[in-house]
């Protein structure tokens, strides 16, 4: 039988693995050495490869993203652990004007093997400085990768491959999701970028869910399946590169589209899929193409508030049905 | 100042220099002729800098520069011809005509780029050192920057991370005086650089920019303190430029015409040949032959610019990810 480990544990398996085959890793963040970060990212790595390997540093985002960065284009592979993803807008001007740009400006002859991990999303109330997401913007920026897994098992075959590859690569985890338990194998696996998992297959009607958005999504599926309503769920994994083939194939079997994003419609990724769609699909469609955001505000502390900007299983529901009716 | 100055390092030293300066004063009349498409800024009258830290590096040592960076690369070792077909916008130019004069890329000899954004470059040096640390290399970072970035984050992040990890970096800080028009001296209260250094813990070294066997000495101190575990330091190098901020723009109504005449008398390649026919360690036949030398590299690499193609429009989305 396989065995049933954490998000956050399958994440850092994926780490520790590299780390051991590849001493040119090392990571950096607040807090991430001995004491293993504050979501346990690093646990126990710290009495493996010492302080060179699992940095702490001083709250200085913009300091070493602009230092990994430096540390990238010379041969070896940092990991950025930003605890909350928040704190990355600190460095916006380092990864907009730097990071992103050095393997172009240097005619590909300059790598950029980094990795920007941190915790995302609402929940908790954690309020407006503890709650960001932000994707949209980095999939809006040549020379990022963006993934954002759901689930431990992709969270492991993600990260291995974000380790792997040369590109520097937004590592997402939602943090309603970092103690979610599920089946990963012990041997030794990744995930392409550039797949979605067909999370759920259906006929009436397809929903691109991200993030956390897949379990509600899922739940709702279930709920419609009893009254006899097909639906299919894709989670793209990754937003860049962005997996529009399986989408595009599984509207034209539907011919209804709904994104499901907790985070903000304006320029988001339903907006991206919605026009490609448009684009490529446009006579596979029997009805306009749905979007179900989080509403565009800061993140309020409140529960009653809080529970108020973001999409839940009801409003879920009713975008379906909406949709189902046009 | 070292006691006893050899011939054939001064003249080394000299050439570079006057390498820079000629290869600067072509790209000056190319830009006023309209070869040039983009920006141009000339480093003329800072030579001394660039040569002085140059000369103690190699090839997998990392230097991350700045606008004002064409000296920073023919000193690292990018060959003429490069520097100028890529200000032409030509596929043979050290970037392939993506970047021009604020972003000229040679990782082959170790120029990690210029840059438009004042102060990352600070940064980037500081994580070139982390992964010669890391991966036991003998190998050291170095960022040049202008009194411009003193004021900047990135100075403050860079330099206390490369003190407390101990990291092999030389922190260059060409100070002329000037943040395009606004004077160090308006932006800064406190403007001894070196003191500033001693702050964060390492050593800072206050020297005349416009001499290049003093930065050459304190840089070689610097890089060998670095090499061998012994941690960052800052060079302050005074200095000026005698062009204005970007070729073709104004240069009035932010310095005198007294202040660039009085730095134009202290030019640095003048300086140093003046010193060594003074003190007959070299020959006016010495300096003739160098001249020529060096007039012919130039020459051939306009010439060379001149004839190179552009790139091919098909190629401008390649490289943005890796595979």
């Amino acid at each position: 039988m396989m065995r049933e480990i954490t998000y956050t544990t399958a994440a850092r398996e994926a780490l520790a693995e590299e780390m051991a085959r590849d001493p040119s890793i090392f990571v950096v963040g607040e807090g991430i050495g001995a004491r293993g970060g504050n979501f346990n990212t690093t646990l126990g790595l710290y009495d493996l490869y010492g302080p060179m390997r699992l940095r702490d540093t001083p709250i200085v985002e913009r300091g070493f993203v602009g230092m990994c960065t430096g540390a990238a284009m010379t041969g070896s592979r940092p990991v950025v652990d930003f605890m909350f993803f928040d704190f990355i807008l600190d460095s916006f001007g380092e990864l907009f004007n730097q990071t992103s740009k050095m393997q172009y400006m240097s005619s590909g002859r300059l790598k950029m093997p980094i990795v920007l991990r941190g915790c995302i999303g609402i929940g908790g109330s954690s309020a407006t400085h503890h709650s960001g997401s932000y994707y949209p913007i980095f999939v809006h920026i040549p020379g990022f990768r963006v993934v954002m897994p759901t689930n431990p098992y992709d969270a492991k075959g993600l990260f291995k491959t974000a380790l792997r590859g040369d590109d520097p690569v937004l590592f997402l985890e939602h943090k309603s999701l970092l103690n979610v338990k599920g089946h990963v194998p012990e041997e030794d696996y990744s995930i392409p970028f550039g797949q979605a998992a067909i999370v759920r297959e259906g006929t009436q009607a397809t929903v691109v869910a991200l993030g956390s958005m897949v379990r509600l999504v899922e739940k709702a599926a279930e709920t419609l399946a009893s009254e006899g309503i097909s639906i299919e769920i894709i989670d793209p994994r990754t937003l860049a590169p962005l997996d529009i083939d399986t989408i595009l194939q599984s509207v034209q079997k539907t011919g209804r589209l709904l994104i499901v994003d907790e985070t903000f419609a304006p320029c988001g990724i339903g907006s991206e899929i919605s026009s490609q769609v448009m684009e490529k699909g446009f006579d596979d469609l029997d009805a306009p193409v749905m979007r179900l955001n989080g509403l565009h505000t800061p993140t309020p502390y409140s529960p009653a508030l809080e529970a108020a900007v973001v999409p839940n299983p009801q409003t879920i529901l009713q975008s379906i049905r909406d949709l189902l009716a046009e | 100042m070292p006691d006893e100055v050899t011939k054939e390092h001064a003249l080394t030293l000299w050439r570079q220099m006057l390498m820079i300066r000629r290869t600067e004063e072509q790209l000056a009349k190319s830009y006023a002729g309209g070869m040039i498409p983009g920006a141009c800024h000339t480093y003329v009258g800072e030579e001394a800098v660039a040569t002085g830290v140059c000369a103690n590096l190699n090839h997998e040592d990392a230097v991350f520069s700045t606008h004002r960076g064409h000296g920073h690369a023919l000193a690292k070792g990018v060959p003429p011809r490069e520097v100028v077909a890529e200000l032409f916008g030509r596929v043979t130019g050290c970037s392939r005509g993506r970047g021009g004069s604020m972003h000229l890329f040679s990782p082959e000899v170790g120029m990690m780029g210029t840059s438009g954004i004042v102060g990352p470059c600070i940064l980037q040096a500081t994580g070139a050192g982390y992964t010669f640390k890391l991966l036991n290399k003998p190998n050291v970072g170095v960022a040049f920057f202008g009194d411009g970035a003193m004021n900047n984050g990135a100075f403050h992040e860079g330099l206390n991370l490369a003190a407390i990890w101990d990291l092999p970096v030389i922190f260059v800080c060409e100070d002329n005086m000037y943040a395009t028009e606004v004077p160090f001296a308006y932006a800064t209260k406190n403007q001894d650089v070196a003191a500033r250094a001693r702050t964060y813990g390492m050593p800072g070294y206050s020297l005349d920019g416009n001499d290049v066997l003093a930065v050459y000495e304190a840089a070689n101190e610097a890089v060998q303190r670095a090499r061998s575990g012994g941690g960052p330091s800052l060079l302050h190098c005074k200095t000026y430029r005698t062009r204005p901020h970007a070729e073709g723009m104004r240069d009035a109504g932010y310095r005198t015409t007294e202040e660039v005449e009085s730095w134009r008398q202290r030019d640095p390649i003048v300086t140093l040949r003046d010193k060594l026919l003074t003190e007959n360690i070299a020959e006016e036949g010495d300096f003739e032959e160098i001249e020529s030398e060096i007039k012919a590299i130039v020459e051939d690499a306009a010439e060379f610019a001149k004839n190179s193609p552009y790139p091919d429009p098909a190629t401008a989305a390649e490289h943005i990810y890796s595979v």
